[in-house]
């Protein structure tokens, strides 16, 4: 399964050993792993909340997949995204992909990696001292994906 | 009847994940039903308000507000999201 939506940790290597698993043709493998950092817009956190909306999450993130896929030369495609209650230093997210040379690897992963940041329905929520808040989205964030289109 | 999703800080202010709604005769989008919540006055009139940042999915599907519904669809409203 490409999109997997979970609440443990995933073991990276792993993941990447699992979809590279008997392809002699793939050359390189991209990925990029979000992290979860004790500091935001000055504040500390301590603790996140990551909600989202079932049944779209997985439609959303294999409609970006699909779209790496059209544009890209690559071979597969892997999402996890961790949801629940999330510290500092936890793993966010993981995206794999899989090509033949490095350019069409990098390239599809940032992609999806941009698009999931905007279009994919999760919200994260900070605890910090002064109490709970929603994060803000950044436009920062959506002038990444727009450099796509 | 159509469903109607609330996520995030909407589920906050609006408590409730979600309600069944008997659609009025003449309501076509998104942009109306949004209207229609809106006159709950309260925290529905301030979280919808025009101009607040409120994204919308049909049938699970980002959809701006001219996008059409129809009894049997699921409508959600939500903030700008936030993950990765």
């Amino acid at each position: 399964m490409p999109v997997r939506i979970q609440t443990e940790d995933f073991d990276v290597s792993r993941e990447i050993a699992r979809l590279r698993e008997g392809n002699p043709q793939i050359g390189a493998v991209a990925s990029f792993v979000g992290v979860v950092r004790d500091l935001n817009e000055g504040d500390r956190v301590s603790e996140m909340m990551l909600e989202h909306y079932p049944g779209m999450i997985e439609k959303s993130i294999g409609a970006i997949v699909d779209q790496a896929k059209s544009r890209w030369n690559i071979y597969e495609a892997l999402v996890i995204h961790r949801v629940g209650t999330l510290k500092p230093l936890d793993q966010i997210v993981l995206v794999v992909v899989t090509s033949a040379h490095r350019g069409d690897a990098f390239a599809a992963c940032e992609f999806i990696m941009d698009y999931l940041k905007t279009r994919a329905p999760f919200w994260k929520k900070e605890q910090t001292p002064a109490g709970s808040r929603w994060v803000e989205a950044r436009s920062s964030d959506e002038f990444a994906a727009q450099r796509w289109s | 009847m159509v469903t109607v999703v609330y996520c995030a800080r909407l589920r906050e202010a609006f408590g409730r994940t979600s309600e069944q709604l008997a659609l009025p005769e003449g309501l076509r989008d998104v942009t109306a039903l949004r209207a229609l919540l809106r006159g709950r006055g309260g925290a529905w009139a301030e979280e919808l308000a025009d101009g607040k940042p409120v994204r919308a999915a049909v049938n699970q599907e980002m959809a701006r507000g001219d996008v059409a519904i129809r009894d049997g669809d699921e409508i959600a409203f939500f903030p700008p999201v936030t993950g990765g």
